[in-house]
């Protein structure tokens, strides 16, 4: 069967090898629950390697349709967090009656 | 140029369907984001209740991110035996997956009872209405994952590996680990950053 993303379905060894450091990015992001850099960035990688092995992100040919939608996505998330938490944080600020 | 220079992967309308489903999971993670957005924004509203500090039980956000990140791997896994046209070993596999869905929603089940139990249901401030509308959102697709899951192997068991039934299974596939995805944000968001 072939699938949108067009290249491969995927193998055992890369899905086991993304299972196995999924758990260690896992692991260590409740090992180190004090520090919020680490367990971003362990979050966020994970989730890069799981939509590359899993969902073909990135392994399609041109023209890239996927990976484009998924930009696109990114930039509409990035401003609707962004921006919701921008202006919820200037009305707060504006409404505790400094002068 | 040469047409040849510029292929067309849209050629088949199988192709075009797991597209479309790709866009429809795109709008569900825009979905996911304004919850997020919400989220953030609510989470110091506890009107005198008590913060995520006190109330995430972190061992039981361990074992759910577990239970599913395993799912993914055994939908995987499943997947594998697609273009080996191994119906029982698919069946199988995806046998686990469900039952491993199911076990991430008893957990995700006895986290909310506590906590309604406790008095701290979506009732009590802004941040827990946020926390269970984010949560409960993901919980659903999990549940709607599970009944997408028992019609399409229905059909495999009764219909075999045909193009019709591969292709719906292409999508379960990309929904379930999707799904995954998601909850990777909610714990390294949620949970971890909101504890810390």
């Amino acid at each position: 069967m072939q699938t949108q993303q067009g290249v491969d379905r995927g193998n055992l060894k890369a899905y086991l090898i993304t299972y196995l450091l999924s758990l260690a990015f896992i692991f260590g992001a409740f090992y180190f629950n004090t520090r919020p850099l680490f367990i971003t960035a362990f979050g966020l990688v994970q989730a890069w390697i799981q939509l590359y092995t899993f969902l073909n992100l990135g392994k399609e040919t041109k023209p890239r349709w996927n990976l484009m939608a998924f930009l696109f996505t990114l930039m509409v998330t990035f401003i609707l967090v962004v921006g919701s938490i921008w202006i919820m944080y200037n009305l707060n600020y504006n409404l505790m009656g400094h002068d | 140029m040469k047409e040849e220079n510029f292929p067309d992967p849209h050629h088949d309308a199988s192709n075009n369907a797991i597209f479309g489903f790709w866009i429809y999971l795109m709008t569900d993670f825009i979905l996911f984001a304004t919850l997020f957005a919400t989220y953030a924004v609510l989470k110091n509203a506890t009107f005198g209740g008590p913060s995520a500090r006190e109330l995430f039980n972190l061992p039981n956000v361990l074992i759910q991110t577990l239970i599913l990140s395993t799912s993914s791997l055994t939908c995987g896994l499943a997947m594998l035996s697609v273009p080996m046209n191994d119906k029982k070993k698919l069946l199988g596999w995806y046998g686990v997956t469900f039952l491993l869905g199911v076990a991430f929603l008893f957990f995700v089940w006895s986290d909310f009872s506590h906590l309604i139990q406790s008095g701290n249901g979506w009732t009590r401030n802004a941040f827990l209405s946020a926390y269970f509308t984010l949560i409960g959102t993901h919980a659903l697709h999990i549940v709607l994952g599970l009944f997408f899951m028992a019609i399409i192997l229905h059909q495999v068991w009764h219909w075999g590996l045909i193009p019709a039934t591969q292709r719906r299974l292409t999508c379960l596939s990309m929904f379930w680990f999707f799904s995954y995805i998601i909850w990777i944000f909610m714990y390294t968001i949620v949970y971890l950053i909101g504890v810390v």
